[in-house]
C-alpha cells in the first residue's frame, strides 16, 4: 500500500542544506494503523508531508499504491490525493467560508460525485452532527469541528488516512470521541491509518509505532 | 460532477460567505462604469438626435457661403441659380455679421451678431419666438432679438433698436433656433431682421466681416451630396464653402463624439483606478484565504481549479459592480444635459443606450478580471504543506510565463481600452503611458513618504504622534494603496484647477483702476473718424489712445511661386474667416491642411515701427529705420515681421520674399523677423506687421484700445459711438472676458464632473485599504487599551496616522498637478504659469478630512468594543 525507500529530505538553511530526514525505510499494508512518534523537530511532520504527497522528497521514493509520488507533478499528486488520501489536522483546517456539510462535500465533489450532499449528510449523522450541517466552522466547538474533519477525511473512502496530532487541540473527552471515530471508521472501511502524535497514549492504539529522532527511525515496533 | 461544476459551485459558496470583503471589489469598478455608461450613453443619444435633426441644423438641403454676395461671385451664382431653377427647388439668402446695436431710448449699445434672412428660411425646423409665430412676420419689418439683449440694453419689446442707419422696432424674442449652440450667445446676443431691410442699415461697407449664405431646398430626387462633391472643388478658389445636411451632421457627430470620447477618457481613468482597487482587494482576499487554499490543495484541488474559483469570483463581483455601475450611469445620464447643454445644438432625448451599457459593463468586467489576474496567480504557489506548517515559503520561478502573460495582458488592456475609448491607438498608448507615469510617481512618492516617516519623525515628539506616524511605515501599512488611490483622483482634480486658473488668468483685465490693461476696443474706425473717437473718449475723461491701422490683404506669391499654384498642389480646405483674434491659434489647429489655410485666408495686417508688449522677437532683426522699401518690386520690398508659427505653416524663413494683394495692388515684402505673439491678451495682435513706408496710402481702417474706468462709462461711450458712427464696432472686453470665462468654466465643469468619479473610486479604494488592515489596527488599539491607553489616546494615534496619510496623498497630488499644470500652461495653452493656491489648499484639506473620517469610521470598533471581546474574536 505505502512504501518508503531510502527516503530523505533536506531544507536550505543559511546557504547550506539541513537534513531533516535521513534514510527512512518502511512498508505498510492495506488496513494497517501506524503511529509516528518523536520529540519536536524530529521530522514527524516532514515525513507525513512526504508520505501524503504534499511535498517531494530530496532523496529516495514514496510509493503509494505502487505509484512513485516524487515522479508526479503537483497537480497529478493533487488528483491522486483526491481519490486515495484523507487528512485530519491538529487545527481542523475546515474552510471557514463553507458550512460543515459543504466542507464534507468538497473532496467528493472534487472527485466528481453526484450524490455528495446525501453522502455528506449521512457522514455528519455518523459523527453525531446530523443537525449541524448548515453551521459554519466558527459556529462549532473545537471537538465538533474535528468531527466534521473526520467526516470529511472519510468522505471519499480513502485508501489511506493521515492524521497530524488529531487530538492536539482538543480536551480529553472530545479527543476520545475523535479517536474512537477514526479507529472505528478505519476498521469499517479498511482504511490504512497513519497517525503523527506526541501523545504516547494515543500512539498505543496503533498496531505499529515508528519512533523518530533527529530525522532517523530509532525504533519500529508492532503492538 | 465535472470540474467546471465544482469550480462554479465552490466559487459561489465562498463568495457567499465573503460578501463583505468582495463588496469592495464590486464597489471599485462601480463608479468608473457609471461614469463610462453615463457619458457614452449620452454621446449615443446625441448621435441619434443629431441624425434625427440633421436637416434642421442647416435648415436646408444645401448651402453656399462666401465673403461676398453670391450674385457677385459668378461661378457660385451660376451654381445657385441653376439649382434654384430646378422644379420644386426653393432658395433663401441670409447674411451674418457683427454689428453694434444701439438703443436710443437708454443710450446703451452692444456688439451683436446680426443675421438677416429671406422669407422661407429655414426650410426645415421652426424658429420659436415669444410671442409665438413672429418669425413669419419678420419680413414686414422689425427685429427679433435674443432675450439676453433686452436685459443688457435695458430694452423691452416695442422699443426701437438702431442698427447702423436703420431703425427697427423690437417685435419679440427668439426662444429657440434649430442647430444653435447655447455657448454661442456668450459671444454676443443675436438680432434677426429681414434681408430686405439690410440695405437700410448701411453696415455692409468696407472693413465689415460679412458672411453671405444662399440656402437651397432641392427636389427630393436630387442628391445634395453629389452636387456638393462637384461644386466644392470648382468653388474652392472663389473661397465659397458648400455645406450639406450630411456634412453638418457628420461634422457635428464627429465633434460631439470626440468631446464624448475625451470625457470618457477621464471616466476610464476612474475605472482603471478601480482596477487598482480590484488588484488590492484580490491581493488581500487571497492572503486571507491562504489556509483554505492549502486545505483545498490537500484535498486534491488542482492549482488550475483554485485559480479558476477565485478568478470566477473576481469576474462575478466585477459583473455585479458593473451592473450597479450601469444602473447608476443610466441615472447620471439624466444629469449630463445639465453639464453639457451649452455645447449641444440639438434637443436630446435622454434614453439608456444598450450598446453603451454593454460596453461599460464589458469594460468593468474586463478590468476586474485583468487586474485580478496578477494577484490571483499567486494562488498557484500556495503549497498544501501550509496545512501542516505556517511558514512554508511559496515557490517562485524568476521567469514565470503566466506572470509575464498577465502583465502583458494588463498593459495591452489598458492601452486597448483607452484606444477604443478615444478612437486612436496612438492616443490610447499616450494616455496609458501618462497614467502609468502618474501612478509610478505616486508609488515612488508613497515609498518616500514611508521612508520620511521612518527617518525624520523626531524622537522628542509625544508618544501618540510618533505612534501614529510609525503606522505609516510599519508592516501591513496602507501608505502605498492610499497615496495611489486618493492621490490619483486628487491629482486629476488639482490639475484641472491649475489648468483653469492659468487659462483664465491671462484674460483678467482688472489690474486696478485706470492703471490696468485696456478694456474697451474700437475697430472698423475709418481714418476720417479718428477725431470723432478721440473727442467721444475725451468727453468721458479718457486719455486719447493710439490708433493702429488695419489693412486687409491676401498673399499672392510665396518665394516666387504664385499662391494659385501652391493651392493647386494642396488638398481640400474650407474657406476661411480671416479674422485675427485670440482664437487664431485654435483656428489654425482646427483647419490644419499643411499651410493651406495660411495661403487662403484674408490677413488684417498693420504697419508700425515698434514691437509691442504681447510680442517677443524669436529670430531675425526688428525693422531698421534706415531700410525704406516701398514694396513696389522685389528690389524695393518692404520689411515684414511674421508670427513664428505662421512662418512655419508657410514654410518661409528670414530673407524670403512674399507678395501681397491689397485691394488689387501688389506689395512686395521681405521677411526680416519672426515674433511670438501672446494671443490670449485682449489686444489687437497681428500675424504680419509691415515696416512703415509701404502701406500708408493703402485703404485701411483703424483700431484703438482704451482703459475706461467703469462699466457704465464704457456703456456710455459705446452708446455715443453707435449713435454717431454706426460703422464703428466697440467691444467691452469685460464682456468678452466673462464670455470666455463662462466657456472655459463650462468645459472644466464637464471634465471635473467626470474627474469626480476618480475621486469616488479613490475613496472606495481608500475604504478597502483601511478595511483590510482594520483588524490589525483594532488589535493594536485593543492591546493599547488593555495596557492602559484611554480611548481618547487611541483615537489620537489613529487620527495622526490617517491625517498623515491624507496629507501625504494631497502633497504628492499637488506636486504632480503642479508639474502637469505647468506643462499644460507651457506647451498646450502657451500661457504663463502660477499655482492656484487656494483651491489646492481646499482640496488638500478635503482630502485630509476624508481620509481621517473614513479611517476613524472603520476603526470605530477599537473604541466601542471591550478589549476582552476583541481579543477573543482574534
Amino acid at each position: 500500500m505505502l512504501t518508503c525507500e531510502a527516503l530523505g529530505h533536506a531544507y536550505p538553511s543559511g546557504g547550506a542544506s539541513l537534513d531533516v530526514l535521513k534514510d527512512i525505510n518502511f512498508h505498510l499494508e492495506d488496513g494497517d494503523f501506524l503511529a509516528i512518534v518523536g520529540p519536536s523537530g524530529s521530522g514527524k511532520t516532514t515525513l507525513l508531508g512526504l508520505l501524503a504527497g504534499l511535498d517531494r522528497p530530496s532523496h529516495g521514493r514514496v510509493l503509494l499504491d505502487g505509484v512513485d509520488l516524487g515522479a508526479l507533478g503537483e497537480d497529478e499528486r493533487a488528483k491522486l490525493r483526491r481519490t486515495k488520501v484523507g487528512f485530519i489536522f491538529q487545527s481542523f483546517q475546515l474552510i471557514p467560508t463553507l458550512t460543515a456539510q459543504e466542507n464534507v462535500q468538497v473532496p467528493m465533489e472534487l472527485a466528481g460525485a453526484d450524490d455528495a450532499a446525501e453522502r455528506a449528510e449521512a457522514l455528519l449523522t455518523r459523527v453525531g452532527l446530523g443537525a449541524r450541517g448548515h453551521h459554519y466552522p466558527s459556529q462549532l466547538s473545537g471537538g465538533e469541528q474535528q468531527r466534521v474533519a473526520v467526516a470529511r477525511a472519510f468522505s471519499t473512502r480513502p485508501k489511506i488516512l493521515f492524521a497530524d496530532e488529531p487530538t492536539g487541540n482538543l480536551d480529553a473527552a472530545n479527543g476520545d470521541t475523535v479517536v474512537e471515530l477514526m479507529t472505528s471508521l478505519n476498521e469499517e472501511f479498511g482504511t490504512t491509518l497513519v497517525l503523527v502524535t506526541h501523545d504516547l497514549e494515543l500512539a498505543a492504539l496503533a498496531r505499529r509505532t515508528i519512533r523518530l529522532a533527529d530525522g532517523v527511525i530509532v525504533s519500529d515496533s508492532a503492538a | 460532477m465535472t470540474s467546471a461544476a465544482f469550480v462554479l459551485r465552490l466559487a459561489a459558496r465562498e463568495a457567499r460567505a465573503a460578501r463583505r470583503r468582495l463588496l469592495l471589489l464590486t464597489a471599485s469598478v462601480t463608479a468608473g462604469v457609471a461614469a463610462l455608461v453615463a457619458i457614452n450613453s449620452f454621446t449615443d443619444n446625441l448621435t441619434v438626435s443629431v441624425a434625427e435633426q440633421a436637416q434642421e441644423l442647416l435648415g436646408a438641403d444645401l448651402s453656399f457661403t462666401g465673403r461676398k454676395p453670391i450674385a457677385e461671385i459668378p461661378l457660385a451664382a451660376k451654381w445657385v441659380d441653376s439649382l434654384a431653377a430646378l422644379p420644386g427647388a426653393k432658395i433663401a439668402r441670409a447674411v451674418n455679421f457683427a454689428a453694434m446695436a444701439y438703443l436710443p431710448s437708454t443710450g446703451n449699445a452692444r456688439l451683436v451678431q446680426l443675421r438677416s434672412a429671406d422669407q422661407g428660411w429655414p426650410f426645415y425646423g421652426t424658429i420659436e419666438t415669444s410671442p409665438a409665430g413672429l418669425w413669419q412676420t419678420l419680413q414686414q419689418g422689425g427685429a427679433l432679438v435674443d432675450p439676453s439683449l433686452l436685459t443688457i440694453l435695458g430694452a423691452k419689446v416695442g422699443d426701437t433698436l438702431s442698427l447702423g442707419e436703420g431703425r427697427f422696432p423690437i417685435l419679440g424674442t427668439v426662444v429657440n433656433i434649430p442647430g444653435d449652440v447655447g455657448l454661442q450667445m456668450a459671444f454676443g446676443a443675436r438680432v434677426f431682421i429681414a434681408n430686405s431691410a439690410l440695405e437700410s442699415t448701411g453696415l455692409l461697407g468696407f472693413g465689415a466681416r460679412v458672411e453671405h449664405e444662399a440656402f437651397l431646398k432641392l427636389p427630393t430626387a436630387t442628391d445634395p451630396q453629389a452636387i456638393a462633391k462637384i461644386a466644392r472643388p470648382e468653388l474652392r478658389a472663389e473661397r465659397v464653402r458648400v455645406r450639406t445636411v450630411a456634412d453638418d451632421r457628420d461634422n457635428l457627430t464627429n465633434a460631439l463624439t470626440r468631446l464624448g470620447n475625451y470625457l470618457g477618457l477621464v471616466a476610464l481613468a476612474a475605472l482603471l483606478l478601480g482596477g487598482l482597487g480590484v488588484a488590492s482587494a484580490v491581493h488581500v482576499f487571497i492572503r486571507q484565504r491562504l489556509d483554505s487554499i492549502a486545505v483545498l490543495r490537500c484535498l486534491g484541488a488542482t492549482s488550475g481549479q483554485i485559480f479558476a474559483i477565485y478568478l470566477l469570483q473576481a469576474i462575478g463581483m466585477g459583473l455585479l459592480g458593473s451592473a450597479l455601475g450601469a444602473l447608476l450611469g443610466v441615472g447620471l445620464q439624466q444629469a449630463m444635459p445639465l453639464v453639457l447643454s451649452e455645447f449641444i445644438p440639438v434637443s436630446v432625448r435622454v434614453l439608456p443606450s444598450a450598446s453603451a451599457i454593454a460596453i461599460g459593463m464589458g469594460l468593468g468586467i474586463w478590468t476586474a478580471a485583468v487586474f485580478a489576474l496578477m494577484p490571483l496567480l499567486g494562488v498557484r504557489q500556495i503549497s498544501p504543506l501550509a496545512t501542516l506548517r505556517r511558514n512554508v515559503n511559496p515557490t517562485r520561478t524568476p521567469w514565470d510565463v503566466a506572470r509575464i502573460a498577465a502583465a502583458t495582458a494588463l498593459v495591452v488592456s489598458v492601452v486597448g481600452l483607452a484606444a477604443v475609448q478615444v478612437g486612436s491607438l496612438r492616443q490610447g498608448a499616450w494616455f496609458a503611458a501618462a497614467i502609468g507615469v502618474a501612478l509610478l510617481i505616486l508609488w515612488l512618492a508613497s515609498l518616500a513618504l514611508m521612508a520620511a516617516a521612518k527617518r525624520f519623525t523626531p524622537s522628542s515628539w509625544p508618544y501618540l504622534w510618533r505612534q501614529g506616524l510609525a503606522n505609516l511605515h510599519r508592516p501591513a501599512n496602507q501608505t502605498v494603496t492610499v497615496v495611489l488611490a486618493l492621490g490619483f483622483g486628487a491629482f486629476l482634480l488639482t490639475t484641472l484647477f491649475t489648468a483653469q486658473h492659468n487659462l483664465l488668468r491671462d484674460l483678467k483685465l482688472d489690474g486696478g483702476g485706470e492703471s490696468g490693461r485696456p478694456n474697451l476696443v474700437m475697430f472698423d474706425i475709418q481714418p476720417d473718424q479718428r477725431a470723432l473717437v478721440t473727442e467721444t473718449l475725451a468727453a468721458e475723461g479718457v486719455v486719447t489712445p493710439a490708433f493702429e491701422p488695419i489693412v486687409p490683404m491676401r498673399i499672392t506669391m510665396v518665394k516666387g511661386t504664385p499662391v494659385k499654384d501652391l493651392l493647386a498642389r494642396g488638398g481640400e480646405t474650407p474657406a476661411d474667416s480671416g479674422v485675427d483674434t485670440a482664437a487664431a491659434p485654435a483656428e489654425r489647429g482646427r483647419r490644419g491642411g499643411g499651410g493651406l489655410w495660411a495661403l487662403r485666408r484674408e490677413y488684417r495686417s498693420t504697419y508700425r515701427a515698434d514691437l509691442r508688449d504681447a510680442e517677443k522677437l524669436t529670430s531675425g532683426k526688428w525693422f531698421d529705420p534706415a531700410e525704406t522699401g516701398d514694396g513696389t518690386s522685389d528690389s524695393t520690398a518692404v520689411a515684414i515681421s511674421m508670427e513664428a508659427d505662421l512662418a512655419d505653416e508657410l514654410e518661409v524663413k528670414i530673407g524670403d520674399l512674399l507678395v501681397w494683394d491689397i485691394q488689387g495692388v501688389e506689395v512686395h515684402s521681405v521677411l526680416r523677423s519672426l515674433r511670438q505673439v501672446n494671443w490670449a491678451r485682449f489686444e489687437p495682435n497681428f500675424f504680419v506687421v509691415f515696416a512703415p513706408g509701404a502701406l500708408e496710402r493703402a485703404p485701411h481702417s483703424l483700431v484703438t484700445l482704451a482703459r475706461v474706468g467703469d462699466t457704465p462709462t464704457r456703456g456710455r461711450i459705446q452708446g455715443q459711438l453707435a449713435a454717431r458712427a454706426a460703422n464703428i464696432t466697440s467691444v467691452d472686453l469685460g464682456d468678452v472676458q466673462r464670455a470666455l470665462e463662462s466657456v472655459v468654466d463650462r468645459i472644466i465643469l464637464a471634465i471635473r464632473f467626470m474627474a469626480l468619479f476618480s475621486l469616488a473610486t479613490g475613496t472606495v479604494v481608500l475604504v478597502g485599504a483601511i478595511a483590510t488592515s482594520r483588524w490589525q489596527r483594532v488589535r493594536e488599539g485593543t492591546l493599547l487599551r488593555t495596557l492602559g491607553a484611554t480611548r481618547r489616546q487611541v483615537l489620537h494615534i489613529l487620527s495622526v496616522e490617517y491625517a498623515a496619510l491624507g496629507l501625504g496623498a494631497a502633497v504628492v497630488a499637488a506636486a504632480l498637478a503642479g508639474i502637469a499644470g505647468w506643462a499644460l500652461a507651457r506647451f498646450v495653452f502657451e500661457a504663463r504659469f502660477s499655482l492656484p493656491i487656494l483651491p489646492m489648499l481646499a482640496l488638500a484639506a478635503g482630502l485630509v478630512t476624508l481620509t481621517t473620517l473614513v479611517g476613524l469610521w472603520n476603526s470605530f470598533d477599537v473604541l466601542e468594543r471591550p478589549p476582552l471581546e476583541v481579543l477573543r474574536a482574534e
